[in-house]
């Protein structure tokens, strides 16, 4: 079958560097790198192990490797799996490569190798996601946070979710099948009432931290709008210089642009570009309007930057206007030329002194973690998947909550205790679909 | 010699819903019963009905089954139990007249053509290259057929117990045989031991009724069939009481655990966990004194009174001591002792869906024998055992019943996918969508499939479709009739106690409150009530549970899906490597027909499913 093929990928991420790594999976993999391996026998070698050796071609070398071989089931991925060091050097690494797949290996798709090991059994779907989320860390909590999901924490935590349910839906069975038996256990609705809004009360708890985490994990986009010359582009560069942030200039699609990536507190700050917000009279504004709008719609946090120094225009108010409804912090630029401007809870910078930076900072941290909260958030769960299962759970459970208050038979309510039931079941792959598993694995990087 | 098209061997509740449906169907049939008298016999309590199983006996008779209308006839008392629940689990419980039900069985047997009684013993299944050809009985006749459908029934190599005396004995005192297990055996069929249990039955006259509490009939205008029209009013309906053990019938019991045949390593075969004995309650529920007992009138020509919740495999002289213990038992006179019966039944994983044996071809299996406890689990398989054995002769493809569409398809699909070590009872818990398997609902579920089966006549069919267009034309009625609140209105509402309105509001909405149905609201509008009761309990239910029976129905879907991946019949559970060998093991076992069936199976865990997912998507692509 071809689903059990041997799968090769670069590991690696090609450029100079000392090393590469090629992997290969599958029943074959063995067979196929021994025939471009010289200098030892690697079907003849244990799980395992490394060794040393070359790569030849038409008896010519091509590279000195390490090659390690793994033995199915005791391997990443539960079949037998090769792993060859290359040199560094995107020429022989690829030359390697190909030889590989001329010998029948098949180039990997994205996350293959770890799909291969959750279906192997070797590890759960939060474990698997995790592998992702580690290679995609890029700040210490969002690391942590990673292998904590690695460690079964996610699963252990939902696991006990979906053991309390189970238990308001056992409650809810035991009287219906015997309803003649009067010392049948009687269950009355006050306990599952209370038990449903305990579980309520947890789940609420779990995506208020959760959302925190996923702000550690995933950062916030963020949106820095203003007409021009109000200091955009100065403030961003104050903020940029105090915390030496990797600035990356990707070109997006068309409507947005990554302007940069700061971290400030552990908390990565994705800033977008406006491109838009200017003339009022051309048609051409229209569009701009547009795709303003369609990139605050995407945003998190919008940071709203006036000018002090005059008062304000048309312009401005529809600015403010337009964001009203999201999470903003309006911004007052250019005290350091004394105007003022009276707005609740505005903040006051200068681009130029740098006063006031620091509070903004602080400010965008406070609106989106609760410190008072901080101290005992730790949970594992940060992925938008996780917390989207997660409020489709507290949804049902709401749902049967209003319908016990409403007087509903308990028999019917179970019909949204199964369904939460099979949503956080979703979360750690007790139950699921092949769909989700095949949408989860081409989120991650070839190789892995 | 005579040949017939179909062979039903056994007479019980699962042999004559066989033998009536594959007649009906036009095939030359005949029903072989070791005694005539003891057709349809009720060995254990004389009732119908009850959570699930009342159910199960409205589909019956939306397929165009038997035992509903037979129900119907010769109840003695009907309750709706559940009634505090909801509309999904409840169920009517009728108190049958034992004798009253056997003969109106055997007038509609008798009655039917292409249908034939004999009595005899069957012995012997023939059969060639793996194929039935018939039957030998215990006399060396040979009956010959094409296909022969089994209902033994508890009679298969019984034996029953009481204390250490152990008799060869079926039922009732009844004879068996351990012929025709070997001949099953040596075909390659596997069997093993199950066994229920039967409580004591007692002289009327004995019992002191005066401090018992008094269980009545609730229901006079409603039977289990749709085509009933006359009910039993209530005050001619007898009552059944309620009783509780003492700390001596405890004490009398857990003394003498020793002597019971269940419980002493005497009997083999796993009991019913869901109808346990009361030796069997002690010994589970050890701090529980007093378990409760339901004393029930067998029938209306006869003395005897059942003690339902009393079963026990203990001696006969300590049975005495039990039942002299009970509160109005005093001076009680047993008629029948309790015993239990221990007899073969075959692995249903060995039978597919359309209950016809993976071993053997045509040879089918309905009842106790496929491992379920039961009279209307027995009816419902009889019925379906019958239906396919016929389609099977006329070439056509099985009749199967999804989860979603009738307990039917539920209890087939468990027997099938799961199998089972202790009598299969029907529960409510058993379905994943009850909801959408109602009481109320039997005849929207399945009656097109009776119909176009050829078992509904279209007279009846067309009844039901007019029924159904009267209340959905009322329930599109209802949205456009308004309540505003006044003078009139109001003081209707006022007189039925009802929660006010404070604005205007369709009579549709008003159904929807927990305080309003359908007769409130059109009293309090002054409207005339045009729909029979069935249809009215059909339209407040409809309108009151829209909302969580969407929900259900969607939930179904994500089922449908499942049953709707056909895993083919060549496939080689071998080459899919990445499964987990425990779980291959099972697949081969089973040999489920669909990806649904697969993920029932215990021990195939959700990895294995989305890996077979995966290998069938791709099997697709190649073939």
């Amino acid at each position: 079958m071809n689903n059990y093929d041997t799968i090769c990928a670069i590991s690696t991420s090609l450029g100079k560097s000392a090393i590469n790594i090629i992997r290969l999976s599958g029943e074959d993999s063995i067979e196929i790198a021994s025939k471009i391996i010289s200098g030892v026998d690697i079907r003849k070698k244990e799980g395992g192990t490394i060794t040393h050796a070359y790569i030849k071609e038409n008896g010519n070398y091509i590279d000195e490797i390490l090659v390690s071989v793994f033995r199915a089931p005791k391997s990443y991925t539960g079949e037998n799996l090769v792993e060859i060091n290359t040199h560094g050097g995107a020429y022989v690494t690829e030359r390697v490569f190909d030889m590989l797949i001329s010998l029948g290996a098949r180039v990997a798709l994205p996350g293959e190798f770890t799909k291969r090991a959750f279906m192997n059994n070797k590890m759960d779907l939060t474990s698997a996601e995790a592998v992702m989320d580690i290679v995609n860390a890029n700040t210490r909590k969002s690391l942590d946070l990673a292998n904590k999901a690695l460690h079964r924490d996610i699963y252990n935590l939902v696991h006990e979710l979906r053991g309390n349910i189970m238990d308001i839906l056992l409650q809810i069975e035991v009287n219906i099948d015997y309803p003649e038996y009067e010392d049948e256990i009687e269950i009355s609705h006050e306990k599952v009432k209370h038990d449903t809004s305990m579980l309520i009360d947890k789940i609420t708890d779990l995506i208020d931290k959760a959302e925190v985490m996923r702000v550690y994990k995933e950062g916030i986009k963020t949106v820095i709008l203003g007409k021009p010359n109000v200091g955009k582009s100065s403030l961003l560069n104050a903020l940029l210089n105090q915390n030496k942030a990797i600035v990356t200039n990707i070109s997006g699609t068309t409507r947005d642009i990554v302007e940069g990536k700061i971290n400030i507190g552990g908390v990565v700050l994705h800033l977008l570009d406006t491109a838009g917000v200017r003339d009022t009279d051309n048609p051409i504004e229209l569009i701009g309007i547009e795709k303003t709008m369609e990139v605050l719609n995407e945003a998190e946090l919008v940071l709203l930057v006036l000018d002090t120094s005059a008062p304000l225009d048309a312009q401005d108010y529809s600015l403010l206007e337009m964001t009203k409804d999201k999470k903003r912090i309006i911004i007052g630029n250019k005290i350091d030329l004394h105007g003022k401007l009276d707005i609740v809870d505005i903040v006051n910078v200068s681009s130029v002194t740098k006063a006031g930076v620091d509070d903004l900072k602080k400010k965008i941290i406070k609106l989106f973690i609760d410190e008072d909260m901080e101290k005992d958030t730790e949970v594992a769960i940060s992925s938008t998947r996780h917390i989207g299962l997660l409020k489709e759970a507290l949804s049902s459970l709401k749902d049967a909550y209003e319908s016990e208050k409403e007087g509903l038979y308990l028999d019917m309510l179970e019909i949204d205790f199964k369904k939460a039931y099979t949503s956080l079941g979703l979360i750690t792959g007790e139950e699921a679909t092949s769909d989700i598993v095949d949408e989860l694995f081409k989120k991650f990087c070839l190789g892995k | 010699m005579n040949k017939y098209d179909v062979i039903v061997v056994g007479g019980g509740h699962a042999g004559v819903e066989a033998a009536l449906s594959s007649a009906r169907l036009n095939k030359k049939t005949i029903l072989i019963t070791g005694n005539i008298d003891y057709i349809s016999s009720m060995p254990c309590n004389p009732s119908i009905g009850g959570p699930a199983k009342g159910i199960l006996v409205r589909e019956i008779d939306s397929l165009g089954g038997e035992m509903a209308k037979i129900a119907d006839k010769t109840y003695i008392q009907m309750r709706l139990l559940n009634a505090s629940n909801g509309p999904a689990v409840q169920a009517l419980r009728a108190q049958s007249d034992k004798y009253m039900y056997h003969d109106e069985m055997l007038k509609v047997l008798r009655d039917t053509k292409n249908l034939e009684i004999k009595e005899a013993y069957v012995g012997k299944l023939l059969t060639e290259d793996k194929k039935v050809k018939g039957i030998e009985t215990i006399d060396g006749e040979v009956i010959l057929g094409k296909a022969v459908i089994l209902t033994t029934g508890t009679y298969l190599n019984s034996i029953c117990f009481m204390g250490k005396e152990a008799i060869h004995s079926g039922p009732e005192g009844q004879k068996t045989y351990s012929n025709l297990s070997e001949s099953l055996m040596e075909n390659g069929i596997t069997l093993f031991r199950l066994k229920t249990g039967t409580p004591p039955r007692i002289l009327d006259s004995s019992i002191d009724y005066s401090n018992m509490i008094v269980q009545k009939g609730d229901q006079d205008k409603k039977g289990f069939s749709y085509t009933t029209k006359e009910f039993l009013p209530l005050d001619k309906q007898v009552s059944c009481y309620l009783i509780h053990t003492t700390l001596k019938t405890k004490e009398i019991v857990m003394n003498n655990l020793d002597e019971a045949a269940a419980l002493n390593g005497e009997i083999v075969g796993v009991g019913p966990r869901y109808c346990p004995s009361i030796e069997s309650k002690y010994v589970r529920f050890s701090t529980k004194d007093t378990h409760q007992i339901f004393v029930e009138p067998v029938s209306l020509n006869s003395n005897k009174m059942y003690l339902q919740g009393f079963s026990t495999s203990l001696p006969k002289e300590i049975q005495e001591k039990m039942v002299k213990s009970l509160p109005g038992f005093e001076n009680a006179e047993i008629i029948e002792y309790a015993y239990a019966i221990e007899y073969d039944a075959i692995n249903p994983l060995q039978m597919k869906r359309s209950l016809e044996s993976k071993i053997i071809e045509n040879l089918f299996t309905a009842g106790q024998i496929n491992g379920t406890s039961g009279y209307e689990e027995a009816a419902a398989q009889g019925l379906m055992a019958g239906i396919n054995a016929s389609r099977k002769l006329d070439n056509m493809e099985p009749f199967i019943l999804r989860r979603d569409e009738a307990y039917i398809g539920v209890l087939i699909d468990d027997l099938v996918t799961k199998g089972t070590d202790e009598p299969y009872r029907m529960l409510t818990s058993r379905a994943e969508y009850r909801l959408l398997l109602r009481d109320d609902n039997a005849e929207d579920r399945l009656m097109h499939y009776g119909h176009s089966l050829g078992l509904i006549s279209d007279e009846l069919y067309n009844e039901f479709i007019e029924s159904t267009k009267r209340v959905e034309t009322e329930i599109e009625r209802l949205k456009t009739i308004y309540i505003t609140g006044n003078q009139t209105e109001k003081s209707k509402m006022d007189e039925l106690g009802l929660s006010s309105v404070y604005s205007k509001e369709s009579l549709f909405n008003l159904i929807k409150r927990p305080d309003y149905d359908y007769r409130k609201v059109m009293y309090v509008k002054g409207e005339d009530v045009a729909l029979t009761d069935k249809e009215i309990a059909s339209l407040n239910t409809t309108i009151k549970y829209e909302g969580y029976i969407r929900k259900s129905l969607k939930q179904a879907e994500e089922l449908k899906k499942m049953e709707s991946t056909i895993i083919p019949k060549d496939i080689n559970y071998d080459d899919i490597h990445n499964i987990a060998s425990e779980a291959k093991e099972k697949l081969k076992t089973v040999n489920p027909d669909t990806l649904g069936q697969a993920s029932r199976i215990s021990g195939v865990n959700p990895s294995d499913i989305m890996i077979l997912s995966i290998y069938l998507k791709q099997y697709k692509r190649h073939v």
